[in-house]
């Protein structure tokens, strides 16, 4: 349409305005996109799980332990093809500050349950050779500048007393979103010392994880499992592996919704910001339509322009946030990487963040499109400016 | 007497503010012969816009018929108006009306982009437009770089580009001075005289309307001759 060509020239025509709108606009995808973003990153753990592992652990809570001698009895069961157990640490690296995931595991039937922890072989015979060795993942290494051979001390809180260890394996993430800053140390090391100085601590695990065969029958084996265990002194709680890790973002759930209610008050933001640049500029337009309705021009015209000159702004403000997205989600990720590992920006959001500028173009116009075409030609021509 | 080109049979106009009703003309009856030159005269607030913004089309009586060269305009559809406005009316406001961001060229070239015209025939159009205003060395000018006169003048030309037979102008000259108003109503007696346009023009000041050949009394929403 060539009424087309007055779009661009009326988007210029209060430069200042236009900029602000753009600039606000930007902002609030930029603003929307990071938010969803963070939202992702709570759900990292569960979208990075298996499908075809279970999670065992006390029915009471995951704080209780549970008897490593149940791991005879869960290996029986038809359909497990895997079972291996791992036991929070919960250590203090020179500062409480430094907080980072810490896993007491059976190094060989844990590491061939995880598949995407990527370890050079020599490194991998190493810390199953040696009582005090321990894997870190890359990134955590990054933080703290570990390589292997440093000895490392944590300070136990669950475990008390110095713990010495060295650091014998790094391992690399097989996928974007697999989690890269966790501590291994091996499960052995942890009750030995227990055996000697607390033996009423000794045999017991957080939880064991159980690799089934089929992952349809997820729910069936999990049930399971939990009735060899009842009325036993610790009832067991299995459920896969995404339900255990979703279990922790539902710990953090008003967070969660709060972040999801701000996302959404952002888009209304520019909802309202839009709409009033378009409300305004349609008031000061309304002799300009007159004029060309008097011309001949028909009310598919008038929309064009006027949705054609908001689209315009709400697609140059949505390319705009998404490209500052990028490195503004960038530095947060380093930010923020110790308590979220994985904070990867999804085409995904930025498309919904594209898709919801553009849809707030059209819904801005709404009101004042429907005035325009209804407004009279005499109506308008009166308003003199 | 000639045919008459625009024609209006007992047109009344009333406007509603809620249930109130405010009656403007009361029994109007027109005949304008084509090629004619009519001036309309009368008082502010008797009417006169309302009576042009009938025969042009953009506003409908409340009773009454108005014609223009047989077309029935009261009955016509809100589309179908609106593009019988673009090829038989070329219509000129009190304050210029041109858009702003567009320049000379472009506020003429407007009512072509509604026409089948490619680019070439209406550069060729919207030149001969402008050259007939004396305005061919202003196509680049925007509307703020221009003098009232000229703003005019180059609405007439955007009234003119599609070259239809009757043109409407609503006190072309009341916000201009003695000189560009001399030089618009010059403007529209040749248009009258050389191109055989029918032109109704509103206007207040008597010297306008001597141009006219005909000049024709509205008050209080009744019409009289002169
Ligand atoms: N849209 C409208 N709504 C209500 N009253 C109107 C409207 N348009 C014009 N009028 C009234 O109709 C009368 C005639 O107006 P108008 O045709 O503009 O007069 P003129 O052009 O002769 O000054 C005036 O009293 C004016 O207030
Ligand atoms: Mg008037």
């Amino acid at each position: 349409m060539k009424v087309l060509k007055l779009v661009s020239k009326n988007a210029t025509r209060h430069l200042l305005r236009t900029f602000l709108t753009i600039l606000g606009l930007a902002i609030a995808v930029m603003a929307f996109a990071v938010i969803r973003t963070s939202i992702d990153a709570w759900y990292a753990g569960a979208n990075a799980s298996s499908p075809n592992r279970l999670v065992v652990t006390n029915n009471i809570s995951l704080v209780f332990p549970l008897p490593l001698a149940y791991k005879e009895k869960i290996e029986q069961l038809d359909g497990v093809t895997g079972i291996s157990w791992a036991q929070w640490f919960g250590g203090t690296y020179v500062d409480p500050k430094n907080f980072f995931a810490q896993f007491a595991i059976d190094g060989e039937s844990y590491l061939a349950l995880y598949p995407e922890y990527i370890i050079p072989a020599v490194q991998k015979e190493t810390f199953l050779k040696e009582r005090n060795a321990v894997i870190v993942g890359r990134a955590l290494a990054d933080r703290f500048g570990w390589s292997v051979g440093d000895p490392i001390r944590l300070i136990g809180t669950i475990y008390p007393g110095e713990w010495d260890f060295v650091i014998r394996g790094i391992y690399t993430g097989k996928e974007e979103t697999t989690d890269e800053a966790q501590w291994f140390m091996r499960y052995e090391y942890l009750d030995e010392r227990m055996k000697a100085e607390t033996p009423g601590r000794a045999g017991q695990v957080g939880s064991f994880i159980v690799q089934i065969a089929d992952p349809s029958k997820a729910a069936q084996m999990s049930a399971t499992i939990d009735s060899i265990f009842v009325n036993s002194l610790a009832e067991t709680k299995t459920q896969t592996e995404e339900a255990f890790q979703l279990s922790f973002v539902a710990m953090a759930s008003s967070i969660v919704t709060g972040l999801r209610i701000v996302s959404f008050m952002v888009i209304g933001i520019i909802l309202l910001v839009l709409a009033n640049t378009m409300a305004m500029t349609a008031r000061e337009r309304v002799s300009e339509y007159a004029v060309m309705k008097t011309l001949g021009f028909r009310p598919i015209h008038i929309l064009g322009l006027i949705f054609g000159e908001s689209l315009v702004i709400a697609g140059i403000g949505g390319l705009l946030g998404i490209l500052v997205t990028f490195p503004i989600s960038n530095l947060l990720s380093i930010v923020i990487k110790d308590f979220f590992p994985v904070f990867k920006l999804e085409i995904i959001t930025l498309a919904i963040g594209m898709i919801a500028s553009i849809t707030v173009g059209i819904v801005a116009d709404i009101f004042p499109a429907l005035k325009a075409v209804k407004t009279p030609i005499v109506e308008g021509l009166r308003i003199v400016d | 007497m000639s045919k008459s080109f625009v024609q209006l049979h007992n047109v009344n106009k009333s406007y509603w503010r809620d249930t109130l009703e405010i009656p403007v003309l009361h029994n109007i009856n027109l005949d304008v012969p084509e090629g004619e030159f009519v001036a309309l005269m009368g008082p502010s607030g008797s009417g006169k816009t309302t009576l042009l913004n009938l025969i042009a089309g953009i506003d409908r009586p409340s009773s009454g018929e108005v014609s223009v060269n047989g077309e029935s305009v009261s009955r016509l559809s809100e589309s179908a108006l609106a593009r019988w406005r673009s090829r038989n009316i070329g219509f000129v406001f009190q304050f210029y009306n041109l858009m702003p961001v567009l320049n000379a060229f472009e506020n003429v070239e407007l009512p072509l982009l509604l026409t089948k015209l490619n680019r070439r025939e209406r550069r060729r159009q919207v030149e001969t437009a402008l050259s007939i205003v004396g305005l061919a060395d202003r196509m680049k000018h925007y509307p703020n770089q221009l003098s009232g006169g000229q703003e005019q003048r180059v609405a007439i030309a955007r009234a003119v580009v599609t070259d239809p037979r009757l043109i409407l102008a609503d006190e072309p000259t009341g916000d201009l001075d003695k000189q560009s108003a001399e030089e618009v109503m010059e403007l529209l007696s040749r248009l009258n005289k050389e191109f055989n346009k029918t032109i109704i023009v509103v206007t207040h000041d008597p010297r306008a309307a001597e141009k006219a050949h005909i000049q024709r009394h509205l008050d209080k929403g009744e019409l009289n001759h002169l």
